[in-house]
């Protein structure tokens, strides 16, 4: 059950987009949500959705997966579309009952914030479907570095995360044997009403709690006996390279910048 | 023989509570000795390990490994020769993927990457663990987990290796596995590597070259696994399992059977009894 809870999840692959840094993932990732809102017609969008479409095909994943991403989310583009729909009071009137109007520039908004939704969440699923975890980790790090002048804890940071991220698994697996101790004992954890749901989650929680505070200790254990003192003298195993084909894609996306700009004047 | 572990008048206890953990404990190791430690539950071995490398500081008492003294001035010194490998395989996994984690121990320690690569390379090798240098730990079994242990213990080059009951957490194929592994260790850097391994399993502690018995922080005997296995009762009193060849030859005794009074190993029971059938 907690599998199919994380929304896109790394899977592998060895697609052009895959082979990327994931630094140039992230920063073009993170740039895309600002530049989307360049596109305020009927061409821009079609310029944004085309983008998207190529930059998805070239995953190798397929349409399907991306689909599914979305999904969990819908309900919130469903309320966000919703109140464009009837906050917008500009425009001509299409509908009018008691205090709900519809006119011609709330149709036109919610359209718009729909789509633009639905690009943001299916390019930054790109990132996550097509990264490691790990490999966002470090893009951050590498990305964070000058903070470090401020005296900001970039590699602490970073290796919290990725430890973080190297539990996950573990604790599921855990997660999942203490829920079936659980059962065994007759709890039943996807019955009744809310409250009753939420209270059968509590003997979950508590052993699940222990025991991770109980790994902390012993892992902070195993990491001084091998030589951990945080600082900066640390050197680094694993490295990121800047290939030529992740300077392609900025150009690429410097170019999809200018022509979605360009299309205000169609 | 050199000395390589030294411990005079160590006391510890812990911070929460009135009774040492351990009571005045001398013991000496030397170099490329391979030295079990048996007890039964908390009798004070993982303390016992965690002091040798500083994990802990004696309440009293004074420790040197390789003839450096135990002490915070020390201690970065004293980790590079002392390497450990905890009970819990998950526990003590650190990097996102194998390679990761062999890399770490180095990474701590500043070493050049180009360096770094070769030595996880050739620790991975040694462990034969080379081929999952990118499996994540969820994609591993407890033994393999506990063999990248190994390698990130290998790869920082000590010269003591502990093993803190590494193997209890494993099914009986990957315990022989890995006691197999750390006797080829063994035998290839002979002096070189010093082990000192904290089990409850009989047999392991069996094939060190010497026993030391822990009971209640106290050190209660200390010689070759034949002369401290060979006194079953006492082994029962200190609440320790009792070899199988020793069970036997009591069964043995009792049914009046003249069975040799020195220890047997399993397979050294075996050879008598063939001898004796053979001979009747
Ligand atoms: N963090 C702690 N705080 C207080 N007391 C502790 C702590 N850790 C261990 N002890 C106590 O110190 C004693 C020795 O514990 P230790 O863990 O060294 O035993 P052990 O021989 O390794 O046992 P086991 O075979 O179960 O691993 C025990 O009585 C234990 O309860
Ligand atoms: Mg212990």
């Amino acid at each position: 059950m907690f599998t199919n809870m994380i929304i896109g999840r790394y899977m592998p692959g060895n697609s052009w987009i895959h082979r990327l840094d994931a630094r140039t993932k992230l920063i073009l990732s993170v740039a895309f949500i600002f530049v989307v809102f360049f596109a305020n017609n009927v061409a821009g969008y079609v310029v944004a959705i085309a983008f998207t479409l190529l930059s998805i095909l070239l995953t190798g994943l397929g349409v399907g997966v991306f689909i599914r991403g979305v999904r969990p989310l819908m309900f919130l583009m469903f309320i966000t579309t919703l109140l464009q729909l009837f906050f917008v009071q500009t425009g001509d009137v299409l509908w009018h009952w008691a205090f709900l109007t519809i006119t011609t520039d709330g149709v036109t908004n919610s359209i718009a914030v729909f789509v633009r939704f639905m690009l943001i969440i299916m390019f930054s699923t790109i990132l996550t479907l097509t990264t490691q975890p790990l490999a966002v980790a470090d893009a951050m790090e590498s990305l964070l570095q000058p903070l470090k002048k401020v005296g900001f804890p970039v590699a602490e940071l970073a290796l919290m995360l990725s430890i973080a991220l190297r539990f996950v698994p573990t604790l599921m697996d855990e997660a999942e044997s203490i829920m079936n101790a659980q059962r065994a004992r007759g709890v039943e954890f996807n019955e009744g009403n809310i409250i009753s749901r939420i209270k059968a989650f509590v003997p979950l929680l508590i052993p699940l709690f222990i025991n991770a505070i109980k790994r902390a200790i012993e892992l902070g254990d195993a990491m001084e006996a091998r030589g951990y003192r945080g600082g900066d003298n640390r050197t680094k195993y694993r490295v990121l390279t800047w290939q030529k084909q992740d300077t392609i894609a900025v150009i690429g996306f410097i170019v999809f910048t200018v022509l979605l700009i360009a299309t205000k004047w169609l | 023989m050199t000395p390589i572990i030294e411990l005079s008048h160590v006391t510890y206890s812990y911070p929460n509570s009135d009774t040492p953990a351990l009571k005045d404990l001398s013991l000496t190791i030397n170099q490329g000795e391979w030295v079990a430690i048996i007890g039964h539950n908390g009798s004070g071995k993982s303390t016992l390990a965690k002091l040798l490398n500083y994990l802990l500081a004696p309440t009293a008492g004074d420790i040197t490994i390789a003839g450096t003294p135990v002490t915070e001035e020390n201690m970065w010194a004293i980790r590079d020769m002392v390497g450990m490998v905890f009970q819990n395989p998950d526990n003590q996994f650190v990097g996102a993927t194998v390679a990761d984690d062999v890399a770490f121990g180095l990474e701590n320690r500043g070493i050049a990457r180009e360096e770094m690569i070769t030595r996880v390379q050739a620790a991975l090798t040694e462990v034969q663990m080379a081929a999952f240098a990118d499996r994540e730990p969820a994609r591993l079994s407890g033994g393999q987990k506990q063999r990248v242990a190994i390698a990130s213990v290998l790869a920082i080059q000590p010269k003591i290796l502990i093993l803190d009951e590494a193997t209890a957490m494993l099914d009986p194929k990957g315990r022989r596995e890995m006691i197999a592994l750390v006797h080829e260790l063994k035998t290839r850097m002979g002096d070189e590597l010093t082990v000192l391994s904290i089990t409850h399993d009989i047999e392991e502690a069996a094939s060190a070259d010497r026993v030391v018995v822990i009971n209640d922080g106290d050190l209660i005997e200390t010689g070759a696994p034949a002369q401290v296995f060979a006194n079953a009762d006492k082994l029962r009193e200190f609440g320790l399992a009792v070899p199988f060849a020793e069970q036997l030859k009591e069964k043995l005794r009792e049914r009046g059977i003249d069975v040799p009074a020195s220890y047997l190993t399993t397979e050294g029971m075996v050879d008598w009894l063939w001898q004796s059938i053979s001979t009747k």
